[in-house]
């Protein structure tokens, strides 16, 4: 069985535990380096980036994740997780693992006044319309071209992918639906 | 609504494992973003210093709230007084990201808390016990926290009410159906809300815990003996070295379980905040009793 890891510095961890075992893989806390030996992904959460980026900083994982990456473990971030994989944020000029080739833009929905619900079919993803929550969400807002778009919101791009590297503004793990997590499961 | 209140939910589950920090200026709110807060929370005086200068503790100057806003990149959340329904609108109407009903401002209202399902923006309360949480949640507020005792730099309280709340949690879950009507007039708490916890032994919302916590091994204890992230007030602006303090207490809350870590990161802070004996403060003064 594969085993596929949630990065656990902060954010909404256990909730993407849950949904891994419900697709049937062993989920594991990742919080050290050492922990990256048992795992064949790694799912990083939706939480906060400034937050979750320093403390991989402090604990000098930030090097270790991104050859990691490189090497081609398979890479899942929500919300807070694309922002840490982005090669580009548009407004600010930090930057975290910078693996990917996209430029995102954060809370660029504004406030949690203006976070949301909505519901789209994501083709390659699956043939089901699937729920997708903004919480004061990032988008993409441009993408080298050999960054494959999976999802477009109201212009915006909310999910991509890139190679071993996929993306997602919005939080699967919080609805009922598994099939992102299937996904990505199918990636690793 | 019932959309609103799940995003709202959300929001806090988001918080999850991170360190929420009192501000009272954009200064402030940059230091406690830089050391890693995943939330601001501005208020006018922290807790120690309303308890110390005393008098009539309001909502904080929405200029300053702005300025904070625009300061900081993460979730901000202010105060608004138990009852005072419309600083809680004044507060909407900024566009901050989280309210906190707090009894450490003066109560506006002896009575009742704000009905805070008739608003858009979340909520968060403090509960020195299960059902003073579910009484918060029936009235709409989409996280919890344990009150503690704040402005004290004294943990004991908030070790009491988490204590409080995971026996009273292990209560309903144990007790039989039968039961769960009793349990709910005991508790004074919604019987639909008694009924989820007899299910699923856990909150509906995340639960973070607030009131005392000074160090980082306060911090680690508090997430060790359960909750899910910690707010941390006075702690942190009145000890010696504000952004390294902050920055350990970050971190603790990540390794809590780590002792190794713990030891390492606790290491050469500076003064922590004095702090008080409970026991000897006079009744009146006791802030966790405000709120029913």
């Amino acid at each position: 069985m594969k085993t596929i890891g949630v990065l656990s510095m902060q954010g909404a961890v256990s909730e993407h535990l849950q949904k891994l075992q419900q697709v049937g893989v062993n989920a594991k806390r990742v919080r050290t380096q050492d922990d990256f030996s048992q795992i064949d992904g790694l799912i990083i959460p939706g939480g906060e980036s400034t937050a979750i980026g320093k403390l991989l900083d402090d604990f000098n994982m930030t090097d270790f994740i991104r050859e990691q990456i490189k090497n081609g473990l398979p890479v899942w971030g929500t919300c807070a997780g694309m922002i840490l994989l982005a090669k580009n944020i548009s407004n600010q000029e930090k930057t975290y693992l910078a693996t990917m080739d996209i430029t995102v833009q954060r809370n660029a929905y504004g406030s949690q006044l203006n976070s949301f619900v909505t519901e789209e079919k994501i083709t390659q993803i699956s043939p089901n319309k699937l729920p997708l929550i903004f919480i004061r969400a990032p988008y993409i807002e441009s993408a080298d071209t050999d960054v494959n778009i999976l999802a477009v919101v109201d212009n915006n791009i909310v999910a991509a992918q890139q190679n071993n590297m996929l993306v997602t503004s919005f939080h699967p793990e919080l609805t009922d639906n598994n099939d992102v997590h299937l996904y990505f499961k199918s990636m690793c | 609504m019932e959309t609103r209140y799940k995003l709202n939910k959300n929001l806090a589950q988001m918080l999850k494992g991170g360190v929420i920090m009192d501000v009272t200026n954009a200064e402030q709110a940059k230091i406690a973003e830089n050391a890693g807060a995943v939330a601001v929370m501005a208020l006018e005086r922290v807790p120690a210093d309303i308890r110390r200068q005393g008098g009539v503790a309001r909502m904080s100057d929405p200029k300053m709230i702005r300025e904070i806003k625009e300061t900081v990149s993460i979730p901000v959340m202010a105060k608004a007084r138990i009852g005072h329904f419309v600083e809680a609108q004044i507060l909407e109407a900024l566009g901050i990201d989280y309210i906190d009903e707090s009894e450490v401002l003066t109560p506006a209202d002896d009575v009742n808390h704000i009905n805070k399902s008739a608003f858009k923006i979340p909520f968060v309360c403090g509960a020195r016990n299960l059902g003073e949480a579910l009484r918060r949640i029936g009235e709409g507020a989409s996280m919890i926290r344990t009150k503690g005792e704040a402005g004290t730099g004294n943990v004991i309280e908030a070790v009491r009410h988490m204590r409080t709340m995971t026996n009273d949690m292990k209560k309903v879950q144990s007790a039989s159906s039968m039961e769960l009507m009793h349990i709910a007039k005991e508790f004074g708490a919604p019987f639909e809300a008694i009924k989820y916890i007899h299910e699923n032994g856990h909150l509906p919302v995340v639960n973070f815990a607030a009131g005392g916590i000074a160090t980082p091994a306060d911090a680690a204890l508090m997430m060790q003996l359960g909750v899910d992230g910690v707010f941390v007030g006075s702690g942190i602006f009145k000890s010696g070295n504000p952004a390294k303090r902050a920055k350990a207490i970050v971190e603790a809350t990540t390794y809590y379980d780590d002792p190794e870590k713990l030891a390492a990161i606790s290491e050469n802070l500076g003064e922590a905040m004095v702090g008080i004996n409970i026991d000897e403060l006079p009744q009146e003064q006791l802030l966790a009793q405000r709120g029913w």
